[in-house]
Formats: C-alpha cells, sequence, structure tokens
C-alpha cells in the first residue's frame, strides 16, 4: 500500500507528458484533421462503452448472491424488446461511424492534393538501409536524414524504397505511408509554421530500423530559398558513384547534403529495384517505368 | 553431408541464447531422466503418447500451450526490459540482431503456439462431451494435428540454440523476408515450423465441422447446441477457409527462398503487397478463430455462475455466424496505409466497425444474462467480468484503428500494440484461463485451489493494465513498434510503468504454476465426487469427474437447450438403462511417430540436408501407409463390459 | 458417488424431431467419413484459389521474358485434359464396380484410370521441362513462378493420387471390399474428382486466357 501513492504519482505524471509531442500535437492540417477524427471516434465510442462498463460492473456487484436485496429471475424468458435494442445500439452506432469512415478516408486520402492550397514543393523520398534520402527533383539537391520545407507550402511526395518496406511517418505532420521496393506511393503534407519534427520509418526494416531516424526541418520561406543555395555551394554529388556508396548498408548516419542529383534519380531507383542485382547495372541507361504501384 | 549445418550454428560466443538453451536443454533432460528412473514410460506410452481419446488431447494440447506461455513470455519481459533500459546514449543490454529475433519469436509463440493450443485444447476436451458424444469423427487424425504441433513448437524452440530465429517480425513480410535480405535459417524456421503445425491445424479444424455436425447426442438438434459448440462450429469452419491460404502463402515464400522463384522478390516481377494481402487474408480470420472459442467460454462460464440460461441464445447463434462470415471482409485493414485508395479503404473500415455489431450484440447478451442472476464470483466468472470490461476497450481502439485517417497516424505504432494485447489477453487469455478453472475438476476430479486462482486472475488484470495502457499514450506521442533502442527520454517513466506491468503479469504466471502444485498437492480436499461442481447446465456436467474413456455408457437423449439443465430439473430417478456394446478407437502411434518423422524433415529442410529431409518425408509417409492400412480401428466394449464399469464407478 | 444418469431408449429417435434440423443422434461411420473428406477438399480448394489469386495478380509480370502466349502447346494441353476428364470417367466407372463388389471390374477400372492419370502426368512434365530447356523457368519471372507453382501444385496433387491408387488397390487385393474399404475408395474418388474440376479451372484460366 505504501507504494500506491508514488505508482499514481508515477503514472500520472507519465500520463501528462503526451500532450506536447506526437499524434495529438498536430502542426499540419493534415495531422489537425486526423487527430479530430480521432478525438471524434473515441468520444462516439465512450458513449457507449462507458455505460456497458459502468454496468458490467454494476451488476456484477449488486446481483452477487450474497446480495439479499437483489431481484432474481432465473427463469429464461425472450424479451424481445430488450433484443431490438441490443442489436439496435452497436447498429447506430456504427451506421454513424460508417459515415465518419467515409467522408474521412476521402478527405484525408493521401494521394490527394492539400485542398485550397497549390503549387507544391516536389519531394522524392527513397528509403534506404538504414537512412532516408531526400531528394528535391525540382531543385536539383538531395539531403540524407533531414527534410527542409517552407512552412504553409503543401509538399508532394513521390516515394520509394530501394530495398525492404519501411513507412515514411512524421506524426505532428499527418498521415504515413509505405514505401516499396520497384513501386511509387504518393502522400500530401503541410507544415503549418516554422518547427522542428521527428520522423521515423514505421514498419520494421532490419537491424537498423530504430535508428532510421530523420528530421523535418519547416522554416520560412525565404530562409528555404537560403537553405537551397547553402546546399548548392557545398557537399558532394549524388552520382551513380556517390549512390552506390549511399545504398550500402549504415546506420545513424547524420544529416548529409548534396549538392546535386543524378537527373531522374528516382525513377532510376526504381527501375534498378525492379531489375535485381544480378541485372542492375549502375550507372545503365534509364529506362521506362515498369511498375507504378500504390 | 549436414547441409547448412555445422558447429558454428550453435551461439557459443553468445551468453544469452546459449545460458537460455543450456537452461531449457537442462529441464527437458531432466524430466526425460525423471521418467525414465521412475519408470512411466510404459503408463505415458499408452495412456497419452499414443491417445486418440479427445480428452487426453485437449489436456497435452493445454499443457503444450502453458509450457510455451513460459517462453513467450520470457521473450516478453527481455523487450520491456531493453525498452525500459536502452534509452537515449544507453544501449541496453540486447543488440538488435538478438532483439529482432526475440520479438519475432515472441509474436510466432504466442499466437500459434500458446493460444492456439489453449483454444484448440478446451474445444478438444469439451466439445464432444457438450454434444453428448463419445469422441470426435476422426480420433486418429486428432492425434496427428496435435502432436504436429509439437512438431511446430519444438522446431521454434531449437532456433534458440541451433541457429536462429527469423529477424522478420511475425509476419514475415517480404522482401525483407527473402533471401536477398534473410539469407541466414531464420525465416525458414519459421516457415517450416509453422507450415508442420499448420497441416495440423487444418486436420483439427475438418475434424470438428465434422463432428459438430454430424456428431451429436440423439435429439441434439442445431439450436440446442451449446454455446461452446457453436463458437467451436465457427473457429473450425474460419480454420478450414483461412488456413490453407497461409499454406499457400508460406509455400510460395519457401519457393522464392529455395527455389530462386519470384512471388514476392523486389525484381523479376514479384509483388510484396502480394504476400500482404494473402497474409491478412488469413490473418484476420486467424483472430476470430482466438477470439470465438473464448467467448464460447465466456457464455458457458457466465451462464453457469450467474445460475441463469444465457439471454438469448438464439441471437449469440447468429451473432457468431455473422462475426464467423464478416472476418473474411475486413482483412485490408491490417494495410490501410499501404496505399490503396480512398474508396477501397473506406469499404474495409465499414466492414471492420460492422463487425463489431455481432461483437456488442454478445456483450449486450452477457450483461443480460448476469441482471438478475445469482453470481458466484469463483475464479472463470472473475475472468468474465474482467473480460468484458477490458475487452470492451480494446474493442473501442479496434474500431478507432478502423477509421483510415486515424489508422494512418497510429498504425504500427505502441498504440495498434496496445490494442491488440488488449484484446487478445482480455479476451483470449483471460477466456482460455476461465476456461480451465472452469473444466478442470471435470478433467482431473478435483477442482484448482480458489485463492491462487483469483490471485494470479488479480495479477493478470492489473499487470495487464500497467503493462498495456501507457502503451497507448507512448503509441500517441510518436514511439512506434519493434524498437531495439528508444530515441525520446521523455518515454521513460512509461515505459518503466510497463515494465512493472510485466512484472506484475509474472507474478500472475507464478500464481498459476502455484495453483497447479498446491492443487495436486492438496486435491484430496477438493474432490469432484458428482461431476457437477459447479451446478453447470450442460451434457458435460452430467458424467463423473473425470468421465470414462467412452464418455457416455449410453448417450443421452437431449430435449431442449442447457440438456443438463432440464434433466436434473425433471429430476429422473436413476435407473440403470439398457446397456448395448459399444466401440471405442483404439490407441494409435501413428500421430507420435509421424511427428517425429515431420521434426526430423523439417528439420532437414531448415539446414538444407536433403538426404536426410528425403528420408523423413519418407518415413513420415510410411507411416500413414501403415496406419492407413488397419481396418481395425475400434474395439468393442461388451454390454456387460459395460454395465461392470458404469456399476463400479 | 452418484452421477446424473439419463434415462430413456438410447436408440429411438423422438419422434417430431425431424432429420433436416439434425436431431437424428450421430450419423453412420460411411456418412461421417465422406463429409469429412469433402470438407479436406473443400480446404484444398481454398489453397487452390490462393494459387489462382496470386496467378491472377502475376499473369502480366513477365519481367522481359516469355509470356504464355509464346510458350503454351495449346495441342499438348487438349491431349492432357482428355486424358484427365477420361481418368474421371473411369474413376466413376470403378467406384460403381466397388460398389458392386466387384473386384475383378474394379481393377480393369482402376489401372485404366491410372494410366490415364500418368499419361497426363508424362504431358505435363514434357511441357515443364520444354519450358525450362528454353530458359522459361520458375525462376525467370513473377509470372513463371506462379504459372509453375499452381500447375505444378495441381501435378503433385495428381501424382499423390496416383500414388494413393496404388496403396487402395493393393488393399483391395489383401482384404477385398469391405466398408471400410469402400469408404476409402469412396474418398479417393471424391478426390481425383475435385482435381478434374480444378483443371478445368486452370485449363480456362491458365491455358484458354493466357493463349494467342
Amino acid at each position: 500500500m505504501r507504494y500506491a501513492v508514488p505508482a499514481l504519482a508515477l503514472v500520472g505524471a507519465a500520463a501528462l507528458g503526451g500532450c506536447s509531442q506526437g499524434v495529438l500535437d498536430p502542426q499540419g492540417p493534415i495531422a489537425s484533421a486526423e487527430r479530430l477524427l480521432l478525438i471524434n471516434s473515441t468520444v462516439i465510442m465512450l458513449v457507449v462503452v462507458i455505460p456497458v462498463i459502468v454496468a458490467t460492473l454494476a451488476f456484477a456487484w449488486w446481483y452477487r448472491s450474497s446480495n439479499s436485496r437483489a431481484s432474481r429471475d432465473t427463469d429464461e424468458s425472450y424479451e424481445g424488446r430488450l433484443e431490438f435494442v441490443v442489436w439496435s445500439i452497436p447498429a447506430l452506432t456504427v451506421i454513424l461511424l460508417g459515415g465518419v469512415i467515409w467522408i474521412g478516408s476521402h478527405q484525408l486520402d493521401p494521394r490527394a492534393p492539400i485542398p485550397g492550397k497549390s503549387d507544391p514543393l516536389r519531394v522524392d523520398v527513397v528509403a534506404l538501409d538504414w537512412k532516408w534520402l531526400f531528394i528535391y527533383p525540382d531543385q536539383g539537391v538531395a539531403v540524407v536524414n533531414q527534410l527542409v520545407i517552407p512552412a504553409g507550402t503543401p509538399v508532394e511526395f513521390r516515394l520509394t524504397s530501394a530495398t525492404v518496406m519501411n513507412s515514411f511517418f512524421v506524426p505532428q505532420l499527418g498521415s504515413q505511408i509505405y514505401t516499396m521496393g520497384g513501386m511509387t506511393t504518393h502522400l500530401n503534407l503541410l507544415a503549418d509554421k516554422p518547427g522542428e519534427y521527428p520522423g521515423f520509418s514505421a514498419n520494421f526494416s532490419g537491424d537498423g530500423f530504430s535508428e532510421m531516424r530523420f528530421v523535418v526541418k519547416s522554416v520560412p520561406a525565404a530562409d528555404f530559398n537560403a537553405w537551397l543555395e547553402q546546399v548548392r555551394g557545398t557537399g558532394s554529388a549524388l552520382d551513380d558513384a556517390g549512390y552506390a556508396e549511399l545504398a550500402k548498408p549504415s546506420k545513424a548516419v547524420a544529416p548529409t547534403t548534396y549538392r546535386s542529383v543524378e537527373p531522374k534519380l528516382f525513377e532510376r531507383i526504381i527501375d534498378r529495384t525492379v531489375a535485381g542485382p544480378a541485372r542492375a547495372g549502375i550507372g545503365g541507361a534509364w529506362r521506362p517505368l515498369r511498375q507504378a504501384g500504390g | 553431408m549436414l547441409g547448412r549445418l555445422s558447429w558454428a550454428a550453435i551461439p557459443f560466443n553468445e551468453p544469452l541464447p546459449l545460458l537460455s538453451g543450456a537452461v531449457v536443454g537442462i529441464v527437458i533432460l531432466a524430466a526425460l531422466a525423471t521418467v525414465t528412473i521412475k519408470g512411466w514410460w510404459p503408463y505415458l506410452w499408452r495412456e497419452w503418447l499414443t491417445s486418440v481419446d479427445h480428452k487426453r488431447i485437449g489436456i497435452m494440447y493445454v499443457v503444450l500451450g502453458l509450457v510455451m506461455l513460459l517462453r513467450g513470455f520470457s521473450d516478453a519481459i527481455m523487450m520491456r526490459t531493453q525498452q525500459a533500459l536502452a534509452i537515449g546514449s544507453a544501449q541496453g543490454y540486447l543488440p538488435p540482431e538478438h532483439y529482432d529475433q526475440v520479438f519475432s519469436a515472441h509474436g510466432t509463440i504466442m499466437i500459434f503456439f500458446v493460444a492456439m493450443p489453449l483454444v484448440i485444447g478446451l474445444m478438444n476436451f469439451a466439445v464432444p462431451l457438450q454434444l453428448g458424444v463419445r469422441d470426435v469423427a476422426f480420433p486418429v487424425l486428432n492425434s496427428v494435428s496435435f502432436w504436429l504441433t509439437a512438431t511446430g513448437a519444438l522446431l521454434i524452440n531449437a532456433s534458440l540454440v541451433i541457429g536462429n530465429f527469423a529477424r522478420t517480425g511475425w509476419m514475415g513480410y517480404p522482401p525483407l523476408s527473402e533471401l536477398a535480405f534473410s539469407p541466414d535459417v531464420g525465416v525458414d524456421y519459421y516457415l517450416w515450423s509453422l507450415q508442420i503445425s499448420g497441416i495440423g491445424t487444418l486436420l483439427t479444424g475438418v475434424n470438428f465441422v465434422t463432428t459438430i455436425l454430424k456428431l451429436r447426442a440423439p435429439g441434439m438438434t442445431y439450436f440446442r447446441m451449446p454455446v461452446f459448440c457453436w463458437t467451436a462450429l465457427a473457429a473450425s469452419l474460419l480454420i478450414v477457409a483461412a488456413f490453407p491460404v497461409l499454406t499457400a502463402t508460406f509455400v510460395m515464400l519457401l519457393l522464392d527462398r529455395y527455389l530462386g522463384m519470384h512471388f514476392f522478390t523486389n525484381d523479376a516481377g514479384g509483388n510484396q503487397m502480394m504476400y500482404v494481402n494473402l497474409f491478412w487474408a488469413w490473418g484476420h480470420p486467424e483472430v476470430y478463430i482466438l477470439i470465438l472459442p473464448a467467448f464460447g467460454v465466456f457464455s458457458e462460464v457466465v451462464a453457469t455462475f450467474s445460475g441463469k440460461g444465457l439471454f438469448s441464445y438464439r441471437s449469440m447463434v447468429w451473432a457468431t455466424l455473422g462475426i464467423c462470415i464478416l472476418s473474411f471482409m475486413v482483412w485490408l485493414h491490417h494495410f490501410f496505409t499501404m496505399g490503396a485508395g480512398a474508396d477501397v479503404n473506406a469499404f474495409f473500415g465499414i466492414m471492420s466497425s460492422i463487425i463489431a455489431v455481432p461483437t456488442g450484440v454478445k456483450v449486450f447478451n452477457w450483461l443480460f444474462t448476469m441482471f438478475r442472476g445469482r453470481i458466484v464470483f469463483r475464479t472463470p466468472m472473475l475472468f468474465a467480468v474482467g473480460f468484458i470490461v477490458t475487452f470492451v476497450i480494446g474493442g473501442l481502439t479496434g474500431v478507432l484503428l478502423a477509421v483510415p485517417p486515424v489508422d494512418f497516424v497510429v498504425h504500427n505504432s505502441a498504440f495498434l500494440v496496445a490494442h491488440f494485447h488488449n484484446v487478445i489477453i482480455g479476451g483470449v487469455v483471460f477466456g482460455a484461463l476461465a476456461g480451465i478453472n472452469y473444466w478442470f475438476p471435470k478433467a482431473f476430479g478435483f477442482t484448482l485451489d480458489e485463492r491462487l486462482g483469483k490471485a494470479s486472475f488479480w495479477c493478470w488484470l492489473i499487470g495487464f493494465y500497467l503493462a498495456f495502457m501507457p502503451l497507448y499514450q507512448l503509441g500517441l506521442m510518436g514511439m512506434t513498434r519493434r524498437l531495439q533502442h528508444i530515441p525520446d527520454p521523455s518515454w521513460q517513466p512509461l515505459l518503466l510503468v510497463a515494465e512493472a506491468g510485466a512484472i506484475v503479469i509474472f507474478c500472475g504466471i507464478l500464481c498459476q504454476i502455484a495453483q497447479l502444485y498446491v492443487s495436486i498437492r492438496t486435491r484430496e480436499r477438493r474432490l469432484d465426487l458428482s461431476g457437477d461442481p459447479w451446478d453447470g447446465r450442460t451434457l458435460e456436467w452430467s458424467t463423473s469427474s473425470p468421465p470414462p474413456a467412452y464418455n457416455f455408457a449410453v448417450l443421452p437423449r437431449v430435449e431442449t437447450i442447457d440438456a443438463f439443465w432440464h434433466m436434473k430439473r425433471i429430476g429422473r430417478a436413476p435407473a440403470e438403462p439398457a446397456y448395448e456394446a459399444i466401440e471405442v478407437p483404439r490407441n494409435s502411434p501413428a500421430g507420435f511417430v509421424t511427428a517425429f518423422f515431420a521434426t526430423v524433415m523439417g528439420f532437414s529442410l531448415i539446414w538444407q540436408i536433403w538426404w536426410l529431409a528425403i528420408l523423413g518425408l519418407l518415413a513420415a509417409a510410411a507411416v500413414v501407409l501403415t496406419a492407413g492400412w488397419s481396418i481395425e480401428r475400434e474395439h468393442e466394449i461388451s454390454a456387460a463390459e459395460l454395465a461392470q464399469m458404469e456399476r463400479a464407478r | 458417488m452418484t452421477i446424473a444418469t439419463i434415462d430413456g431408449a438410447p436408440t429411438a429417435v423422438p419422434a417430431g424431431l425431424a432429420r433436416g434440423r439434425g436431431g437424428g443422434g450421430p450419423a453412420s461411420k460411411r456418412v461421417v467419413v465422406a463429409y469429412g473428406f469433402w470438407i479436406f477438399i473443400l480446404s484444398d480448394m481454398v489453397m487452390f484459389s490462393a494459387l489462382f489469386a496470386a496467378y491472377a495478380v502475376l499473369r502480366g509480370n513477365t519481367a522481359g521474358g516469355p509470356t504464355g502466349a509464346e510458350l503454351f502447346d495449346l495441342r499438348n494441353v487438349f491431349i492432357e485434359t482428355m486424358c484427365l476428364l477420361l481418368s474421371s470417367y473411369t474413376c466413376g466407372l470403378s467406384a460403381l464396380s466397388a460398389e458392386r463388389r466387384h473386384p475383378g471390374r474394379f481393377f480393369i477400372f482402376a489401372v485404366l484410370t491410372f494410366v490415364l492419370g500418368a499419361a497426363f502426368l508424362l504431358i505435363e512434365v514434357s511441357e515443364f521441362a520444354r519450358m525450362v530447356a528454353k530458359g522459361a523457368g520458375p525462376s525467370r519471372s513473377g509470372f513463371l513462378s506462379a504459372f509453375f507453382t499452381l500447375v505444378g501444385t495441381h501435378g503433385v496433387h495428381v501424382a499423390s493420387g496416383l500414388i494413393a491408387l496404388v496403396y487402395l488397390a493393393a488393399q483391395v487385393i489383401a482384404k477385398g471390399l469391405p466398408a471400410v474399404v469402400l469408404r476409402r475408395l469412396l474418398c479417393w474418388s471424391l478426390f481425383w474428382h475435385a482435381l478434374d474440376i480444378v483443371w478445368v479451372g486452370v485449363f480456362t484460366l491458365v491455358y484458354l486466357m493466357g493463349a494467342p
């Protein structure tokens, strides 16, 4: 018993720490909408769940055999009205939820552009063992394990993996999406204001998985251009040799920038993955995409 | 000569697996030595290893499940401890190569070698008794099923000391599980162990569908069957319809790995998304295979310990069948984040929440069964009440996960881990423990110690909440699953609470072990002489504890639901019935020996010792053909013998 | 020790309990065995459907390699199919002979069934060998992996069926045709007919729909 109070305090302190990061601390419209859905769905379910839990404990207590005040009725008779209620409550809840699901799924389809915004920044994402490569195809630069984006600008991602299945996830910005070899998935996110948001892989991919983390840096628009200029001025080029080096397994890679990127590197990585180790020619001529899935 | 096997496969330079392997090895050797010294082999061989009696097989399944629970739980506490320690700059004690095997083994063992055996064990023990018949439709096949499951368990445990286990997670997604990224034996251990035990499970499904639909006491129409039998039927139908998909999927992955095919590889036209679809087309029905019999146990327990018939039997049956069918239409909710598009995601999200309707109906039915009943709080009833509260919370989070945009932010996180442990522990484990406490006296002739039973319940309940509620929060805070190293020190308090919960659950397991030990030692005090310790409602309570091998000398004639309750109410005077000769299946070594050779074959395939694999396969086939040659499968007990045995009891 | 005994005539089925509602008591051995075997066959069909689904998904994934149209020899496939269909007919005749307790006739039709099944396998194996020799083996592409596995699994089932036929014929020689052996023959013929049904699916979905 004397451990109860400190234990409760520990649990309480632990519980309170949850609200200032992650899913409950959205920093973009997608994440905000998803948090709202989470809260709404929880409330809808609690309306049913709390009475059920209360009733369970109440019935268990009141109808215990030692309670002489409880009325007993061991006659098994069918109660049609009760039956109707028993089926209706879950059915109505589910109908309501069904509407939420249909509307929510369409509004928050990862493939859909952010409503009300235009002129997205395009970023190509490649999951490697065990780091993230971010290519800015229109700007001609690339970064490893750090994603710099201008605040308030929608970002349109194309994602793939050069190895095994991973999942690109930045909780404070919203939806995650799988990255798969030989295939392209699509995602649209936006950061409302400047800040730094942790990101990681949400699908186990091997020994270096825990270290497969990156940071999203949302910066004011002017700072973004300055950053681009800085990147173009330093670092090495992400040519075939550079990529071959990068593709070797490594973990906990510090953020690295590349001043230039081989054109259509994203498409070449996909083709290379599909062609497989035996047939892959690093530096081979670009061929049309064979499989655009996802 | 020995394929890939060499001395290097034994982890001489890795203390953890070496030590645990040594401990397990010593325990096994000690057990074998004890049995040999005490001369128990003839008894064991005659009464257990070659038994085709569903009651014995059921008990062996439950024993297997409980023993494997210890292994699966050790994996769990290793993971919890690593996550509590490896925060920030600390690296913990389990490097990734080991941690990855531990969580993969934990999931695989808990699902396939703890939950399945416990559930199938209870089904084996109780269903023929509840149906008022003497055994299942195919008793020898039943024995084969059990021993093949044991083979799978043996192979997985062998991976601890000979080679290594898969490092892919329990689902084995490609391309990580393909040769290019998992060239070692780990995934092969996973695949062969599950393929072999999967055959056993499939045969169980066939056996029970046939038994429940074609073998019932006279007068037992479909709507007079106990609810546990209905849930066993639904689970068995699911096994028959789902396990072959897993077999096919694993065949394809094995062909990729062994013959260089391209079902799921990145290159040459493989499609990893197809694995995910096929796996979960099995995987979702699988969780219903686990939970439906648990629901059945609770239906029996709540009715019995409330002294009242189950509220609305018919809607329970329809709800069960509804869940059975719907479980095949929801599988995509396991991968909403794979990018299927809004229409597809929304469809499967809606179907997933629809399945909450029959589940909700069941919960209400249990509540109304308790309403105005006379509730006696023996251990099984405590588990039932704990289950309703806990499972409903798990169901809530499940419905949240069924909303695709919500799933997008919690998929594969600690939130997901908390959800499925919520429903599996709160549902399947509690159901198994309730069923074990409930039917133990029928199986062994004495009840389990009540105080230790209640203590184990409270430890499990409190331990579960301490261990998993923090995980919900951690998932929302951004902690993904399967992390060997924790990046954010602010997560540590919650992880410590989770660790404490795991320790409390461990106390619950200790209480159970103590309960068994004490109960056996003091069994004279709690003998079940009447065969009906709980004032039960269904036919198994009409037999002695334990029942004779043939269950019923004369098959009961059934006139109502809750046939035994009805018989007690009418109070038939015990008159000696007219005995007729009955047939009882003979013991058969086929199951044990086939499984032995299946183990040899499986191990050889894993290590690519081709000549030994072929030998093992041929030997197993020879056993099957030999067993299939015999015509005399049963022996007869004459009416006179029967009368004599019955009078003596 | 008192046990609640249940009185009443054990074998008389209570009046008013229609068989259809399942109140007739445990079914006979023949029904139980056949029913169980049917359920097993259904589970086998589920496994085949998973393989069919894999084929459907991967049929276009030729990875720059040969397609079905380039590989399939429909004439051989037609001969194979005829062999298998005919073997189902002779299988039926052998089952009828067994039921009527005519071991001689049973053996004649059993041998015919075996020969036709073996012919099917021979043609199939030679087709596979031809394809592998051309470099179109199962490891060439996803399409070919799915093809060889689907058709090959069916072939493995046919081969097992032939081995089982020999085994059961030996049982008939050794024990004659008691009820137990008849039940096993019934199961075997169910299995053989089911394989025929699967082949119709394979023939249609793989060969007819994949050919020029």
